[in-house]
């Protein structure tokens, strides 16, 4: 994901050092404030270690191994603004000194990783872990999530960088000058990589950091932690209270989900085979498949495995109810009901299995 | 996965930087001309070239800068050689690999079949390919010229000169000396686990084990950061950073400074 010298034009790299500059000026500023002379060996010392860590050749399952970046643990042990500068720094000694990412490019790196992954990664570390106890176990899963859509965000800013050069710069026979690829490509082949390999990589460094400092230096995670209590008990699990905003959005949700009705049709390659025999439906969906024309009777693989299983719930309108407005609702509540059983029963097993172990 | 191999792996990388390191700390004492010139001459020189071929629209723009630095190369007594195994060679492999496909996705006039595929190289995929491989060779070339024939110290006190707030250039350099005592650090962890170790290595006990290492790497480094500040207060920080400013320019580095821009300026026109 570090992006070399030649991938983007200068008026891409001007623009992403124009945009990263604030977020440096206001980080400076707010941790000269806050931090006063301590400034200097933590944000030395902590850059640093990104680096270090950046080249740690994490083990993967699968036997394969990644590479991650460390932002998000960055972000959740000092902050989203140290960790803006800290991982910056990092960036900008491997691209001079290491040749590992461009001169020119620094920008967009630094506002690609540095920045937007250090926001996401805080701001979604803090919206799971909310006020939950530094030994939760809710904070392992926030790290982890954290850092799998910090790098996920970087790596698609990335893309998006890279796919808009052919619409930017080409020379007079039309020939791409810098990154060749226009968005439908860059945007694919670029996550395809990050959505496995590099965001799990991150994953396993976030949760993993996060689990052993729960346990052997908790106090490093109270600076993200406002109002949370100093050690928690990591097998009282999720903290449900602590869950209440959520539980009561999902409420919210379930309460408006007759909305779905309004919709009309159905949703692209979600058809059954009686919506293939029927002439009106047939015709909406070539209409919103470029017209290509449908095979003139159902596909008989598709005809044979739809009547393998038969949903209790077809169509989200239970059988024996006759509102389609409530059978929205019970089908969500119903939904919702068995996600939220299946997520006690796991934590049941799980606290059982750390007692007994 | 084979037993250790992680481990392997990262004492091999970790070993890479430290002799990167060296290797650049003895070029930058050799007598060769880029190490005789003032290091903001350097900066801006190299910098203004980076900048001319990153918006230069002709290939030969792009190759006389090329020229150019392993010109400048020669006579800074930088081996080719290693430019070409550290510089040329990764660079091409990288970014070939990632412009190869463009020969035959850009839409173009085609010049060429692959043969049994059939799929057709394009004139505009194949000139945009050769942007991309040639630009990347050519500032990857001249910034590693840069760092390789000028002490580490004096590149971070060049950079002063584009008004980079001092303590930014302070925490640079002490960054750098903190990631060279990191990964003796975190080599000395491995080496040891490595040394207490029989039979293989299973996956998961590798993740555990990378965990438990950056953890712990984490905490010293911490516990370190404390040290170094009680260690400046003691010798009298109190916040405020000075860098001493030594540098002088004499004729011949102005002389450099116009003909780097002369270069720069060239290679921008050729390349309009």
């Amino acid at each position: 994901m570090h992006i070399p010298d030649g991938y983007l034009s200068p008026a891409t790299c001007a623009v992403l050092y124009t945009g990263a500059a604030p977020f440096w000026y206001v980080a400076l500023r707010r941790l000269k404030r806050s931090l006063a002379s301590r400034l200097i060996p933590l944000l030395s010392v902590f850059a640093a270690f990104s680096f270090v860590v950046m080249m740690f050749n994490l083990p993967l399952p699968g036997g394969t191994t990644g590479h991650a970046v460390g932002v998000s643990i960055a972000a959740i042990v000092l902050g989203p603004w140290a960790s803006i500068l800290a991982i910056s720094i990092a960036l900008f000694i491997q691209a001079v000194f290491f040749g590992d990412g461009g001169i020119t490019a620094l920008g967009a790196n630094c506002f690609n990783m540095a920045i937007a992954g250090s926001l996401v990664a805080y701001l979604t570390y803090r919206a799971i872990s909310g006020k939950c106890p530094i030994g939760s176990r809710r904070r392992v899963v926030a790290a982890g999530v954290a850092g799998y859509l910090s790098i996920n965000v970087a790596a698609l800013l990335a893309a998006v960088e890279f796919g808009i050069q052919p619409l930017l710069s080409r020379d007079a026979s039309g020939a791409p000058l810098y990154a060749p690829y226009p968005l439908k490509i860059a945007i694919p082949a670029m996550m395809a990589g990050h959505l496995t390999v590099a965001g799990l990589a991150e994953l396993i460094l976030s949760a993993g950091l996060v689990a052993w400092l729960q346990r052997s230096h908790p106090s490093l995670l109270s600076a993200t932690a406002p109002g949370a209590a100093e050690a928690g008990d990591g097998a009282g699990g999720f903290g449900w209270l602590a869950l209440r905003p959520l539980v009561t959005g999902l409420a919210a949700l379930m309460l408006i989900t007759p909305l779905g009705i309004l919709a009309v049709g159905s949703a692209w390659g979600e058809w059954s085979p009686r919506d293939l025999t029927n002439p009106a439906v047939r015709r909406q969906i070539a209409a919103v498949s470029s017209n290509q024309a449908l095979p003139p009777r159902v596909p008989q693989g598709m005809e044979r495995l739809s009547s393998v299983w038969t949903a209790p719930f077809p169509a989200y309108a239970p059988r024996f109810l006759r509102s389609p407005s409530f059978g929205y609702f019970l089908s969500a509540a119903f939904g919702a009901g068995l996600i939220l059983l299946a997520a006690v029963a796991g934590n049941w097993v799980f606290a059982r299995q750390r007692r007994s172990g | 996965m084979r037993p250790n191999r992680f481990i392997q792996g990262s004492i091999h990388g970790f070993l890479r930087v430290l002799e990167h390191a060296l290797e650049s700390e003895e070029l930058a004492r050799r007598n060769g001309l880029l190490q005789s010139l003032d290091p903001r001459v350097k900066l801006l020189g190299i910098l203004g070239l980076i900048v001319a071929v990153a918006a230069s629209r002709r290939l030969e723009a792009i190759g006389g800068v090329f020229a150019v630095a392993c010109v400048l190369a020669v006579w800074s007594q930088a081996p080719l050689h290693t430019l070409a195994t550290r510089v040329w060679a990764g660079a091409f492999a990288f970014t070939g690999a990632i412009a190869l496909p463009a020969l035959f996705l850009t839409p173009g006039r085609p010049i060429w079949r692959l043969p049994v595929f059939g799929w057709a190289v394009t004139a505009q995929g194949l000139r945009g390919a050769i942007y991309l491989i040639s630009r990347v060779e050519t500032t990857a070339t001249l910034s590693v010229l840069l760092v390789l024939c000028t002490p580490w110290a004096h590149v971070l006190k060049a950079l002063r000169v584009l008004r980079v707030p001092i303590v930014v250039v302070v925490v640079l350099g002490m960054t750098y000396r903190y990631i060279l005592l990191t990964i003796a650090t975190v080599q000395e962890m491995f080496e040891s686990r490595r040394s207490r170790m029989v039979g293989k290595l299973e996956g998961r006990e590798s993740r555990r084990l990378a965990v438990a290492t950056a953890g712990v790497l984490l905490s010293k480094t911490m516990q370190l950061s404390g040290d170094v500040y009680l260690a400046m207060q003691s010798r009298g920080f109190r916040g405020e950073v000075y860098v001493l400013d030594e540098f002088e320019m004499r004729f011949r580095d102005w002389s450099w400074l116009i003909l780097f821009f002369a270069l720069g300026a060239a290679a921008l026109w050729v390349g309009r």
